[in-house]
């Protein structure tokens, strides 16, 4: 299990191909990675995003000890960014390796949607008009109950 | 008891510093809340409306009924939006 909380760019392909290599027992793998939206309600200048470094780490380590716990994970990767983010750059990804598909997609879902509301990160969009945080959504919290 | 204070987002801007030191007697969250707000408008206004906010007692999220004993870190914030 592995955890990376950094404002770097991180290489997605790399990523992915690293992840799980070289290893006999796993059979599937899932990834998830998500990305600045540019066009949503107008043109995206900007995102920038905030956290609680110490409590971000414990968190999503508590998370992904979770997925753990509920699914046969051989493994399980979590990259999360904060700082200034242009449109089009890589935000965060999200890896699982399991014997068996099943595990590797319901863990990856799972953990996105504890990820989005339990993850002490907060977005704020700066378009041409002004700059404005991004406000939670009732659906986002409505998601854990599926758990 | 010494507590560190912690606020983030936009919370952080309303009160206009991302952490201080406060020296209280409150027994919960909820009465740090009230103590803070009674001091000045800025806290007032920030905390007018619990229901948008979270916190977290030594980086584990708690409810505003929590008890402060043994605390050191209260962190106060909008819900979260990762991912």
């Amino acid at each position: 299990m592995e955890i990376r909380v950094q404002s770097d760019p991180f290489d997605f392909g790399r990523e992915c191909a690293a992840f799980g290599a070289g290893r006999q027992d796993i059979g599937a793998i899932v990834t998830f990675c998500g990305i600045v939206r540019g066009q949503d309600q107008g043109q995206l200048h900007q995102m920038e995003i905030e956290h609680y470094p110490g409590m971000t780490e414990r968190a999503l380590t508590q998370i992904a000890q979770d997925a753990q716990r509920r699914w046969a994970l051989s493994d399980c990767l979590i990259i999360h960014r904060y700082g200034p983010l242009a449109p089009g750059e890589k935000i965060m990804m999200v890896a699982t390796a399991s014997a068996h598909r099943a595990d590797a997609f319901a863990a990856a879902d799972f953990l996105m949607d504890y990820l989005k509301s339990r993850a002490p990160f907060w977005k704020k969009e700066t378009r041409a008009d002004g700059s404005d945080w991004v406000a939670a959504k009732a659906s986002d919290e409505a998601a854990l109950t599926r758990w | 008891m010494t507590l560190e204070i912690l606020y983030f987002a936009w919370l952080r801007e309303r009160i206009g510093v991302p952490r201080e030191t406060v020296e209280t007697n409150a027994a919960t969250v909820a009465d740090l809340v009230a103590e803070l707000s009674a001091r000045e408008d800025r806290y007032a206004l920030a905390f007018s409306d619990l229901s948008a906010l979270r916190v977290a007692l030594d980086q584990e999220l708690a409810e505003f009924a929590a008890p402060l004993a043994g605390v050191r870190e209260v962190a106060f914030f909008p819900p979260m939006t990762g991912g």
